[in-house]
């Protein structure tokens, strides 16, 4: 994998190639570029972790929100508006301190895209999907996160179209934080289970 | 596919490097490959578990010295070759020489947003379940040369199901366009210590979704 930076030589000649394909592509009335726009549009500024985040917060402040999510979270996300390729078969799944949850597609990189976005690069990369099945808490160390030997690991290898999105503990000393105070504390990577939330900022 | 996609419990590809949640791209022409990908979905040559078998079916050499992004691309490639809208000659001196055969289908950019919006489900009607969660199931020794979602390491493993997802499209079959076939979908769970050995992690489980054709009782 290409896990250093590329170096130009490689991205001239990538470029080079992709733009023969969408030339070839948009010559043939084949791919519109204004749709290849709006895609990177959509995916650079409207669908990502926020969405998730969102569903984090309203699951840590709203039992009856969180017991949806429990029962039925594709139902649940698409009634705040998130659904769409990649997230038609949701699954939410509940960190506690006895069991810590996360998530990998070792076949490939399945993904919740309506809540997460694309996934980040790592995530695809044969170094996390070969490891997080067998050695998570040496993956997590990586991430910065050390587990008590007490909390059971959890993984879920999205082999079919189920998506998992995963809800971390809610932090300590956010009491009487509002959804969108909460919803800032809670990074991408703890909705994949390889994080956990940021803590509040103390004043 | 016994392919180079197939690498749960592998050894020896090196540490996970973190990155910012800003960061989505690290080339432009990477964005252009998710969205001529997409875009040329459209077209109704392939199918999910198609475009999956494409990717899985690129050389091993190839597959693991490329970013996913190369990947997409290469397969998408592969795909419209096979479709017979490109050809090799075209590719290498970047314009068409044929007109496109379903330049009919070509997905505008005004439909983006419902497209997207929409997704696809796999759940489809289907026959009953003849596994119940909390039973103990075996899984196949099932290593078709074609595409299957039953990882290597999770082959010929004793779990408990877990969860039961109704019927939904059969990637063996939709894979090679030989029909959805939907077959119940249900979630098992393993003990690491089953999967991977006695020096495995006591404290792990790891679940993975397996459609009805892949299990045994136990």
């Amino acid at each position: 994998m290409h896990d250093a930076p590329h170096h130009d030589n490689e991205l001239d000649e990538m470029t080079a190639r992709v733009r023969a394909l969408e030339t070839i592509l948009v010559e043939k009335g084949l791919v519109d570029p204004a749709a290849v726009d709006a895609i990177i549009e959509t995916y650079e500024h409207k669908v990502g972790p926020r969405n998730g985040a969102a569903v984090v917060a309203r699951a840590w402040s709203d039992p009856d929100f969180a017991q949806w999510l429990r029962q039925d979270a594709t139902e649940a996300i698409a009634s705040m508006g998130f659904v769409g390729r990649q997230g038609e078969h949701m699954k939410a799944v509940f960190n506690t301190p006895d069991q810590h949850n996360m998530v990998v597609c070792t076949l490939c990189s399945c993904y919740p895209w309506p809540v997460l976005g694309l996934p980040p690069t790592w995530y695809k990369t044969p170094a996390y999907r070969s490891r997080a099945v067998r050695e998570p808490r040496a993956v997590l160390a990586e991430f910065g996160v050390d587990l008590p030997q007490t909390t059971r690991i959890h993984v879920w290898d999205s082999t079919a179209e189920i998506r998992y999105l995963v809800i971390p503990e809610r932090p300590q000393g956010t009491d009487g934080m509002d959804a969108d105070a909460l919803a800032a504390l809670v990074t991408r990577d703890s909705m994949i289970g390889c994080g956990q939330p940021s803590r509040p900022e103390t004043p | 596919m016994n392919g180079p996609q197939d690498i749960g419990g592998r050894h020896g590809f090196g540490p996970v490097h973190p990155e910012d949640e800003r960061i989505l791209f690290h080339a432009e022409w990477e964005k252009r490959v998710l969205g001529i990908t997409l875009a040329s979905a459209a077209l109704g040559y392939w199918n999910i578990d198609a475009s999956r078998h494409a990717r899985e079916s690129l050389a091993p050499a190839i597959y693991y010295n490329a970013s996913y992004y190369e990947i997409w691309l290469r397969s998408l490639e592969n795909l419209l070759e096979e479709a017979g809208e490109i050809s090799r000659d075209e590719l290498s001196t970047g314009h068409a020489q044929t007109p496109g055969q379903r330049a009919d289908r070509r997905m505008p950019a005004a439909s983006v947003a419902d497209i997207l919006a929409k997704g696809g489900p796999a759940e489809r009607p289907g026959p009953a379940p003849v596994f119940a969660i909390g039973d103990r199931v075996r899984t196949r020794n099932h290593q078709p040369a074609g595409h299957t979602r039953l990882p290597g390491y999770a082959r010929g493993q004793c779990g408990t199901i877990t969860a039961s997802h109704g019927c939904h499209v059969f990637p063996d079959s939709n894979a090679h366009f030989a029909g959805e076939h939907p077959c119940p979908l249900y979630t098992i769970r393993f003990d690491a210590v089953d999967l991977f050995g006695a020096d495995a992690d006591p404290t792990l489980t790891v679940t993975i979704e397996a459609w009805e054709p892949y299990l045994e009782h136990a």
